[in-house]
């Protein structure tokens, strides 16, 4: 246990430095408050906006993907160089490796991660409202062309 | 440069039957991700159905292990290094990597309750799910500090997520956000100690310290107890143990109750396993210097967990602070450091998984859609309502606090055997006082259930009967029965228990 002792003092040595620092200030220390003095510290400039901007989600998805294949070329570059040392076992390990990350690939792809456009889907639905709209239209400009022309007649 | 030599860079024989548990459940986990991508299930308990399938396959493995390694088949004395020394097959890490598909294996059925009833089912889920379990499984078997690092990550990853995964509530966001700053800040400890043990002995291999202590003698080991509490900082974060706990009541709290279930359960063996073979294998020739430090963290854990867990409210959060102490009477076993203290630590693994599974089982039956109904009020008068889930949760509730004829009381009772063989009475006083305390909030959520009458506000007209699903039946008779059994009949687990801890490093 006396191996210990000069953490143990050091700890002591620590705490009562802290202690009496704080003491001190707090009772020694003129206290004239003013709103910038409570103010919480910041370097610099005051800034007039958030800091934190929205972006994308996307951005982040792309960086991870960019990640994985990334950390795959840095484990197929060497084993391409030293290929034929490595024999099969290596091949097979390499091989073993990329599978994995194909599938993590179908994946995201199915899940879309790679589409940025947003998604234009036509249901039948959508479709014959479209359509219907479309009609109305069509109805309503042939009735004014018919009303126009009456009104030519009279 | 000879680009083209033959063969000259050693290549060790890739033994893939010692990971062969580990591999099951990657793969299973890759055949999710695969199946989601090219053909979806309309129906997620598809994927459950799957994921469970492949956690018994791996668990038939890891049984496979644990006879090929019991009956000598492989390396000698039990022990079988594979990998460069990077994972060891032994009795100790197939005996846990079959409690651990067990914890999946339950996990996975509260899941698929949970997730349909809440609406917030991903085929997804299992996939972190069976990683993460991947990830305690390689944790239990690794003999090497990166290894442990690298598994240790894996299943925090997928932790942090899954603590995440209700999209809908605020507290399962903020339970993610503190477990990942948390679990980082602890992971750099970790890694940080890793450090130091590699610059004072050359490798990071547990077996290879050994060695070295063996063959050299320190002038100084400053480096070495520095490499060695903060490996121990990062490790003990991982079981919530006091002063390192701040996270789980929050977490606890937060996360989805299966998540919360199946992190109490798997995570706590994984990181007893790294604590066991950093100290027990790697560091024990600074055994005189592990264990008074141990003692300490055992004995507080103990205690604060019980002492707090009395002024909650909040049963999930309750909950929490049970595991934290939990935690501190599983590590009195590596405290003793001995055959019976280690086989004490084994089965009070296996009976805290089993409880802990059953009573998030209850409380998440009892919480309703939403996790809304989990303050202790929501329990007054349970037993009028349900009469068989209160009296299901009370004799989990028995088992935790450790009453005679539970497995509770049997775990208990190994771990103190282990202390009593290393004579430190202390350490057992304080483990009878913590049990003591703790025994006085799983009473009181018993009173609150039994013995109080039903709420007098207008709540009541709409506490209906609850619905209880087929699985979560399963689920509980399973768990009250194992509880039951292993309390009554303990000597086959202890058994088993005690030939894992046959390790001769």
């Amino acid at each position: 246990m006396g191996d210990y002792l000069g953490i143990v003092v050091m700890a002591v040595l620590a705490l009562s430095f802290v202690g009496v620092s704080l003491g001190v200030s707090a009772l020694l220390a003129p206290k004239r408050p003013t709103p910038e003095k409570l103010d919480a510290y910041e370097c610099g400039i005051v800034s007039d906006q958030e800091s934190v901007e929205r972006f994308p989600v996307q951005f982040y998805l792309v960086a991870m993907i960019f990640i994985a294949f990334d950390v795959e070329i840095i484990f197929l570059y060497p084993w391409a160089v030293r290929m034929r040392a490595l024999e099969l076992f290596g091949f097979f390990e390499m091989a073993l490796f990329v599978v994995v990350l194909l599938i993590a690939y179908a994946y995201i792809l199915r899940e879309g991660v790679l589409d940025w456009a947003p998604k234009r889907t036509l249901d039948r639905e959508t479709l014959m409202q479209g359509f219907r709209v479309e009609a109305d239209r069509a109805k309503a400009a042939l009735s004014e062309q018919d009303r126009g022309r009456k009104s030519e007649a009279a | 440069m000879n680009i083209h030599a033959a063969a000259d860079i050693p290549t060790s024989p890739a033994d893939y039957s010692a990971i062969a548990p580990e591999l099951a459940m990657l793969g299973t986990g890759l055949v999710l991700l695969l199946m989601i991508a090219l053909k979806r299930f309309k129906n997620d308990s598809w994927y459950a159905a799957i994921a469970a399938f492949g956690t018994l396959f791996s668990a038939g493995w890891a049984i496979a292990l644990w006879n090929a390694v019991e009956s000598g088949e492989v390396g000698d004395d039990h022990v079988r290094f594979a990998f460069s020394g990077m994972v060891v097959a032994d009795g100790f890490g197939a005996f846990l990597s079959v409690l651990i598909c067990l914890a999946v294996l339950l996990g996975i059925l509260l899941s698929d309750v949970y997730l349909r009833h809440e609406n917030a089912g991903k085929a997804e889920y299992y996939i972190l799910l069976l990683f993460s379990a991947a990830g305690m499984q390689f944790m239990v078997i690794s003999n090497n500090l990166v290894m442990m690092f690298i598994s240790l990550e894996l299943l925090s990853v997928c932790l942090y997520i899954l603590s995440a995964w209700h999209r809908d509530r605020s507290d399962s966001q903020e339970a993610g956000l503190k477990y990942l700053l948390l679990g980082a800040f602890s992971s750099a400890f970790l890694l940080y100690g890793i450090a130091f043990l590699y610059g004072a002995t050359g490798t990071t291999n547990l077996v290879g310290f050994e060695q070295y202590f063996a063959e050299n003698v320190l002038f100084s080991s400053g480096m070495v107890l520095l490499g060695m509490v903060l490996v121990v900082v990062g490790l003990c974060f991982k079981v919530a143990a006091v002063p390192f706990h701040m996270w789980a009541p929050d977490v606890y709290q937060g996360a989805p109750m299966p998540v919360v279930a199946f992190m109490a359960a798997g995570a706590k063996v994984a990181g007893f396993a790294g604590l066991w073979r950093v100290l027990e294998v790697g560091l024990s020739a600074y055994e005189l210097d592990w264990q008074p430090l141990l003692w300490a963290i055992a004995a507080i854990t103990m205690l604060v967990g019980s002492v707090l867990a009395i002024v909650q409210t909040d049963v999930k959060r309750m909950m929490a602070y049970s595991s934290i102490a939990h935690a501190g009477f599983i590590l009195t076993g590596l405290v003793a450091a001995n055959e019976e203290g280690v086989r004490g630590a084994l089965f009070y693994l296996v009976a805290y998984t089993i409880m802990v599974m059953g009573a998030f089982a209850v409380i998440s039956l009892v919480a309703r859609r939403g996790e809304q109904d989990t303050s202790l009020e929501d329990y007054r008068g349970l037993s009028r309502r349900e009469p068989l889930l209160a009296g299901i949760l009370a004799f989990l509730l028995f088992a935790m606090a450790g009453i005679p004829g539970t497995s509770g009381f049997v775990a208990k009772f190994a771990v103190f055997g282990g202390l009593a063989g290393a004579e430190r009475w202390v350490l057992i006083v304080v483990g009878t006082l913590a049990s003591v305390l703790s025994a006085f909030f799983y009473l009181r959520l018993v009173v609150y259930m039994f013995m109080e009458g039903l709420p007098l506000e207008a709540k009541t007209p709409t506490l209906s009967r609850l619905p209880v699903p087929g699985v979560s039946a399963v689920v509980l008779a399973v768990t009250v029965f194992f509880t039951l059994q292993l309390g009554v009949l303990p000597e086959g687990l202890l058994d088993i228990a005690g030939r894992a801890t046959l390790f001769a490093g």
